[in-house]
């Protein structure tokens, strides 16, 4: 749809000779709110509600997304704790592509050690064990998406 | 050729930013978007929205195949590639071509000569433009005596790279080995390319850059920006013109990035970005970006022109529509990149819904965004929310006038830069101009170290 900036601009022409501090328009297309503060500067809210014009491609079906992890998958097991996604992202569970993988079930693992990396637009954050055992599950695939909170990896603590 | 339907193959404020001179221009839209960007701002301003794929890039914006095969379903007559994913591909390029659709940007083999950062650099040099002082090398040995000739601190530059990705810095002869081999890994992993080479490390550089636009035939320039203003090779603030240059310099650097352009016959709009040694008042060539930029709007600020209205008009295959002469340098103009990162968090990312948003609106005001309240910021693309551009007469009015407005934008829902860029905008060492690239660190530093 078009609602252009020159709109905007017009619109703020018409008002600055007004004596109106506010003005809202709503069609079924946008909302539109102009404020004026006290030293006569303005602030835009604007949001398009006009629906996008949606087609498919027929060279490529939408590909259904690796079933992120979310947050509630995995039980809680006794006697383990567990390594959560801090951002959602992209778990990487090597270096690189073709590495081999930092850790498998049943490495032995400091609190620091790197188990994974997480990449979250664009940033790449490495993720720790937390606490120095053993990797006793990993939850998650190489290069899938796990939302905030989710499960990653049970670590069994090595008793102190 | 006249342009009657562009596919947009991008996302995010660019998308939107090139959609609306589009519609000013009559020209329509094709939005190819990600499964995550079906309900964007883009999408909806669109005339029509392909979906090309999932939400990870690999399958959707960096998809070629889906790409073009979408432009040529919707009966696109050219793609706008944006900035970034496949924007410097060649090999897009090429298919783009073998479609019949045209590519708005350089020719494939312009992409070639400066994607690969050496060719670049060679071509720097017959165009007469110094270069860092450095090489390639391919053994230790070599490094040390190449690093020997140029002198220590020194920069390991991957060839395939850009954009400050996998670069690393050196300062004395012991590590040189291990960083070598872990650039080199990077390298490979990161651009398919284990070629590295070496430059001089400048302490006291500053990054200007000078705009340019070619018809393949005659090139022009469109002034300087300052983008010294970075946090890990990211740029976060940025200015046109540069200021506090001599005009001696500007007059040089603008002139050497004509004569590079020159030398390619350099097709679109470009950008030949240079460090500025400021102990030495001396400048060489870094590299050419072959696409339109973040920071073009302000150079749009101070030219008057629509920079993606030059891009189509090339692409189209008119010849410039400016002379040199005409274009003309009017102010000051100043950006803030507002990112969906906290700062008091090491910039942690913060992707989420954006609950509202009030943006500062008025003349000599822009602000280039794709958010709106319900706008959703996923976690598989960059932090880039929104610029917010100000111009003034003076660079003084210019960054008095972006402090108002920025105490004026407000993003509820997501943690974004607005405070850093406020409080940035107070400091009396930014506000005299010409700061080096080792400012922001010690800016944030200084803070930390206060703050703790």
């Amino acid at each position: 749809m078009k609602f252009t900036n020159q709109d905007v601009k017009e619109i703020l022409a018409l008002l600055d000779s007004a004596s109106f501090d506010v003005m809202s328009l709503e069609t079924e297309r946008f909302k539109l709110t102009l404020r004026r503060n006290r030293s006569g500067e303005w602030t835009q809210e604007a949001q398009l509600l006009a629906p996008p014009n949606l087609f498919k491609s027929v060279e490529t079906g939408p590909v259904a997304d690796s079933n992120p992890v979310s947050h509630t998958s995995g039980e809680h097991t006794e006697g383990t704790i567990t390594v959560r996604a801090a951002l959602p992202g992209t778990f990487y569970r090597a270096p690189r592509p073709g590495a081999a993988a930092f850790v498998e079930e049943g490495s032995k693992v400091e609190a620091d050690t790197v188990v994974g990396i997480i990449e979250t637009m664009k940033l790449m954050t490495a993720v720790h064990a937390g606490a120095r055992g053993t990797v006793a599950h990993i939850a998650i695939q190489n290069a899938q998406f796990a939302e905030q909170g989710a499960l990653l990896m049970r670590i069994k603590p090595e008793a102190a | 050729m006249i342009f009657r339907r562009i596919l947009i193959a991008n996302r995010g404020e660019i998308a939107v930013r090139v959609i609306r001179t589009c519609q000013r221009l009559g020209i329509e839209t094709v939005l190819a978007a990600s499964e995550a960007d079906l309900d964007s701002m883009g999408a909806r301003m669109a005339d029509q929205t392909v979906c090309i794929g999932a939400a990870n890039s690999s399958t959707s914006y960096l998809n070629m195949r889906a790409i073009i095969a979408a432009a040529i379903e919707r009966k696109a007559d050219a793609i706008h590639p944006g900035y970034g994913f496949l924007s410097e591909n060649s090999g897009f390029a090429r298919a783009c071509a073998e479609a019949g659709v045209v590519f708005i940007g350089p020719t494939a083999a312009q992409l070639d000569a400066v994607g690969d950062k050496l060719k670049a650099r060679a071509h720097a040099e017959a165009a007469g433009l110094p270069g860092v002082p450095g090489g390639e090398v391919s053994s230790v040995a070599e490094a040390h005596a190449l690093a020997n000739k140029v002198g220590w601190p020194i920069l390991i530059k991957a060839v395939g790279g850009g954009g400050g990705r996998g670069m690393k810095q050196v300062h004395r002869a012991d590590p040189l080995a291990s960083m070598m081999e872990l650039a080199i890994a990077e390298a490979q992993s990161a651009f398919g390319d284990p070629r590295i080479y070496l430059e001089r490390f400048i302490a006291h550089g500053r990054h200007v850059e000078v705009q340019v636009l070619g018809d393949g035939a005659n090139v022009i320039h469109l002034g300087t920006r300052d983008c010294s203003i970075q946090r890990r090779y990211q740029k976060l603030v940025e200015e046109a013109p540069a200021p506090n240059l001599s005009p001696a310099l500007r007059e040089q650097m603008q002139n050497a990035a004509v004569a590079f352009a020159r030398h390619l016959n350099y097709r679109g709009l470009g950008t030949v970005e240079m460090l500025v040694d400021c102990e030495r008042e001396a400048f060489h060539f870094l590299e050419m970006n072959a696409r339109i930029q973040v920071e073009h709007p302000v150079t749009e600020a101070i030219c008057g022109l629509d920079l993606v209205e030059e891009q189509i008009a090339v692409a189209e295959g008119h010849a410039l529509r400016w002379k040199q002469s005409d274009i003309v340098f009017s102010g000051h103009a100043i950006e803030c990149r507002i990112n969906a990162e906290d700062w008091n968090l090491d910039f942690r990312p913060s992707p989420g819904t954006v609950r509202s948003t009030a943006v500062p609106v008025g003349p000599s005001v822009r602000v280039d965004t794709h958010m709106q309240a319900g706008a959703k910021v996923p976690p598989y693309y960059d932090s880039l929310l929104a610029k917010l551009i100000v111009r003034g007469h003076d660079r003084a009015e210019a960054l008095s006038r972006m402090r108002a407005a920025l105490s004026r934008f407000q993003v509820e829902g997501i943690t974004t830069n607005l405070a850093m860029h406020r409080e940035l905008m107070q400091q009396e060492e930014f506000a005299q101009g010409g700061v080096d690239t080792g400012y922001l660190p010690r800016f944030l530093q200084g803070r930390s170290v206060r703050v703790s």
